[in-house]
Order: structure tokens, then C-alpha cells, then sequence
């Protein structure tokens, strides 16, 4: 298992955003989070990615725990090396893209393993070149980000985070800024990775393409995983009477 | 006194205060980052420090503070001063320059958006490299007509140290314009500082130029 989450609690300050959120994700596996706004979606995917602190359950990775809670203490998380080597096993999309402005494209992908993994330039320049030909940007190596559409920009922030070789991929709504016609570009690469067994978790609100790239559909609501299962499952034959109207309202 | 002597002394004026200028620069914006993160930091003793100093410092005219730095240390330990003068002028000036400085720093680093750190996090950089390689390059850029309108102010204020008699270009142009009675010392300190500001706007501008290759 790549990535075992359990029991989660969150809270902001007196508001509890997650209640007692478990989820497991295997090698391979293509897991998509769905349900409406402010059910605690991007806070599951930022407590995974250690962008928020949890203040209840654990949180493994490839077996190793990294954050647990001691019967009625706090949360402890893993001293900060081992915390650095985890982090390696995760990349993270964000919605709004987060590209750093003042690199070129190719400079924005191989900075981090340049920099922070210690890679050798060549060979993680011919990597990100390699990467930038699958997202069909291969010309747009020398752009500056704010020369790209978002869906070039949402590309290059794919591209960013796979140069990193990452065991697991998160997306949260990575095509919810993007215009309809973007979005499909997005959505291409993505299905492509699930393709090559990528593993991903990905919070969408685009429920055909979660039906069609997943193997395992999770709906939240109120920070509980109310109904989870595979897309047949859940989308054509859901069980929780909150699941059906939920999905009564993208029909 | 021939206008060529006149010249020849107000030069060495010119550069006493470009030495001003250059020192007060070259202390000033390293220690306004550290004003700055004293500034921010989470011990309510130092951000609390350094939010007076920077009240006081913003708040009281630089000449008032030249002279306290400079007699300060006679009135209040009993220290001899001598030969102190230059580098009370320095402090003076370096640490007054920092405190605006800080200021600056601290607009820009706030108005940073907080997914570029988040960013910088997830692909596993330091905080001094999601510092050094991510935030401060984006705040130079953003806080660089801030800062630029700072310099062409310091230009100018370099004039003040002449309340401690130290004898930069403006103090020589007094001098001279009393004992010649005449009006001609006046014009070239000006065309002077005018020469030294169009200078450190054209630097300027091209430092900005430098950063303009993406917005
Ligand atoms: N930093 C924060 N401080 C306080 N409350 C927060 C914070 N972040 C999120 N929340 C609250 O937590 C709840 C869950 O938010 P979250 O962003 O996880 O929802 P979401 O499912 O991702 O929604 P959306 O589909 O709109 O992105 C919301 O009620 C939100 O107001
Ligand atoms: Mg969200």
C-alpha cells in the first residue's frame, strides 16, 4: 500500500472539517474524491500532502508512519529527515497551477530535482524534455509561465511534479480554473498516466471523466466519506440516499 | 576663489557623500531583511522590539536621530566621541534607511502568494531554498519602485549629515557661498545631486528592465 491514511481528524479551530477519514491507496490504483463544495476534499488531499497538520489518526507511507496519535495525546509527526525523505514519495497538482513566474517552463521542472533530490542537470534536463514531448509542450520549454494557457500551465505543473518521480500523485480539481475546450487537454494526460499505472488520488468535480479514470470513486460530505466504491458502484447504483442527490444534481 | 578651485573643493565633497550614500546602502538593505524578520518573528519579544524601533525610527526626523547617535553615547555613558563622527553618520543613516527598508520587505514578502510556498513544500525544498530560490526573486521584483524611490530620498538626505558638520557636498556649498558671497555653490550641489539621482534612476530602471522578462 502506498499510501495508508487512518481514523483522520481535522480541525479549524472549533469547525471539524474531517471526522474519522480512512483511506487506503494502492500501487496502481486510480482513486477520485468527489462530493460538493466544503466537504473537506482539499483538506484530506493537503493532510496527506503534510500542508495541514492533522490533530487525530495516522498517516503511513509505503509502510513507513509518519504522523500518529497516541490514545488521548496529540498527533506526533516523524522528525524532520524522515519527513523530508516521505515527502519524496508525493507530488501534489493544485488547482490554480502554483508555477514559480520567474522560471522558464523547463526551469520550473528541473529545479527541485536539480536542486533538492541532488540529480545530475544532464540527465534531468533530457528527463524534463522527455516529459514536456508527453504533455505536447516540447516548444514551450523556454516560455515563461505567464506565456501559457492554463491548460499549458496545468501541463508544465504535471510535468513538474512527475520530474520528481513520485510514488503518488494528487490533483486537487486540477481543471476547475481551466475553460471547457482546456480542460479536455488536461484530462487526456491524466487518463494517459492512469494508463501507464500511475498512482493517483485525484478531487474532481468532472464526474464523466471520474467515471472513466478510476477504480475506486470516494464521496465526501461533511467530512465523512459517506459512500465509496467502484464508479459502476457508486455512480450508477449508489446506495446513500445523500450520494443519489448529490449526483441528481450534475444529471 | 576661481571657479575650477571651487570645483576641485566641492569634489571632495561629492565624494564624501557618495560615500555616504554607497556605505548607507551597502548596510542598510542587508539589515532591514534582518529588521524584517525580527519583524515577523513568532517571539513576541523580538517582533515587539523591532515593531518600536521601526515606530521610533519612522517617527522622528533622520537629523534629530544623527545627532542623538552622535552625542548620545557622551550624554548618556560619559564617552569620549572624538573620531566617532563619521561612523555615528553611518549608523545613523544605516539604520534609519533599514527600518524603511524592512518595511518594504515586509509589504512585498506578504503579498506573496501563499501557493508558491506551498508549491516550493510539496517539491521538497528547504526553507531557505523556497526563500532564497522562489520568494525573495518574485519580492525584489515587486518591491523594486519602492525601493528605487527610497535610493533617489537617500541622494537627498545624504545632506543632513552636514547637522554633524561633517563635510559632504551640501556643508562645502554653504561654506564656500559665505566666504565668496556668492551663489555659484548652490548650483553646482544642485546639478550635482540632480547628475547623482538621473544616475541612480538609470541603474535603477535597468535593474527593473533586468526582471521584466516575465510578469
Ligand atoms: N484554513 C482554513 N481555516 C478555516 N477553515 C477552513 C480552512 N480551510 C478549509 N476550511 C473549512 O473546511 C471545510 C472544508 O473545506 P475544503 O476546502 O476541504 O472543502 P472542499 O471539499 O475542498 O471544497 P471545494 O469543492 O469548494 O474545494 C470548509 O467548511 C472550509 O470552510
Ligand atoms: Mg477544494
Amino acid at each position: 500500500m502506498i499510501l495508508e491514511m487512518k481514523n483522520i481528524v481535522k480541525h479549524f479551530e472549533d469547525c471539524k472539517v474531517l471526522h474519522d477519514i480512512s483511506l487506503g491507496v494502492d500501487s496502481g490504483e486510480v482513486v477520485s474524491i468527489i462530493g460538493r463544495s466544503g466537504s473537506g476534499k482539499s483538506t484530506l488531499l493537503r493532510c496527506a500532502t503534510f500542508l495541514e497538520k492533522i490533530d487525530g489518526g495516522s498517516i503511513a507511507y509505503k509502510g513507513d508512519t509518519v504522523a500518529h496519535t497516541p490514545e488521548g495525546a496529540k498527533t506526533v509527526y516523524a522528525g524532520k529527515k524522515e519527513m523530508a525523505r516521505v515527502r519524496n514519495c508525493f507530488g501534489l497538482v493544485f488547482q490554480n497551477f502554483n508555477l514559480f513566474p520567474h522560471y522558464s517552463v523547463l526551469k520550473n521542472i528541473m529545479d527541485a530535482p536539480v536542486n533538492v533530490q541532488k540529480r545530475d542537470p544532464a540527465s534531468v534536463e533530457a528527463e524534463a524534455m522527455k516529459l514536456l514531448d508527453k504533455m505536447g509542450l516540447a516548444d514551450k520549454a523556454s516560455a515563461y509561465p505567464f506565456q501559457l494557457s492554463g491548460g499549458q500551465k496545468q501541463r508544465v505543473a504535471i510535468a513538474r511534479a512527475l520530474a520528481l518521480n513520485p510514488d503518488i500523485l494528487f490533483f486537487d480539481e486540477p481543471t476547475s480554473a481551466l475553460d471547457p475546450e482546456l480542460t479536455q487537454e488536461v484530462l487526456k494526460i491524466i487518463r494517459q498516466l492512469a494508463d501507464e499505472k500511475m498512482t493517483m488520488v485525484i478531487v474532481t468535480h468532472e464526474m464523466n471523466f471520474a467515471k472513466a479514470v478510476s477504480n475506486r470513486v470516494i464521496f465526501m460530505d461533511g467530512g465523512y466519506i459517506v459512500e465509496e466504491g467502484t464508479p459502476a458502484e457508486v455512480f450508477d447504483d449508489p446506495k446513500q440516499e445523500r450520494t443519489k442527490r448529490f449526483l441528481q444534481n450534475y444529471d | 576663489m576661481s571657479f575650477t578651485t571651487m570645483l576641485a573643493t566641492m569634489s571632495v565633497g561629492m565624494l564624501r557623500t557618495v560615500g555616504i550614500f554607497l556605505l548607507t546602502l551597502l548596510g542598510s538593505l542587508p539589515l532591514g531583511m534582518i529588521i524584517m524578520f525580527g519583524r515577523k518573528s513568532r517571539l513576541t519579544i523580538v517582533s515587539g522590539a523591532m515593531k518600536i524601533l521601526i515606530s521610533v525610527i519612522r517617527g522622528t526626523p533622520l537629523m534629530l536621530q544623527l545627532l542623538v547617535w552622535y552625542f548620545g553615547p557622551y550624554y548618556l555613558f560619559g564617552w569620549s566621541i572624538k573620531g566617532y563622527r563619521y561612523t555615528a553618520i553611518i549608523i545613523g543613516f544605516v539604520v534609519n534607511y533599514a527600518c524603511y527598508f524592512a518595511e518594504i520587505y515586509r509589504g512585498g514578502i506578504e503579498a506573496m502568494d501563499k501557493g508558491q510556498y506551498e508549491a516550493a513544500e510539496i517539491l521538497g525544498y528547504t526553507k531557505s531554498q523556497t526563500f532564497f530560490r522562489i520568494i525573495l526573486p518574485q519580492v525584489i521584483k515587486t518591491i523594486l519602485p519602492s525601493v528605487t524611490n527610497e535610493v533617489i530620498t537617500l541622494v537627498k538626505d545624504t545632506s543632513l549629515a552636514f547637522t554633524l558638520a561633517y563635510q559632504e557636498v551640501f556643508s562645502l556649498a554653504k561654506q564656500i557661498s559665505a566666504s565668496e558671497t556668492s551663489f555659484t555653490p548652490f548650483v553646482v550641489a544642485g546639478v550635482f545631486y540632480f547628475a547623482a539621482n538621473y544616475v541612480v534612476a538609470f541603474i535603477m530602471d535597468r535593474i527593473e528592465k533586468s526582471m521584466g522578462y516575465y510578469s
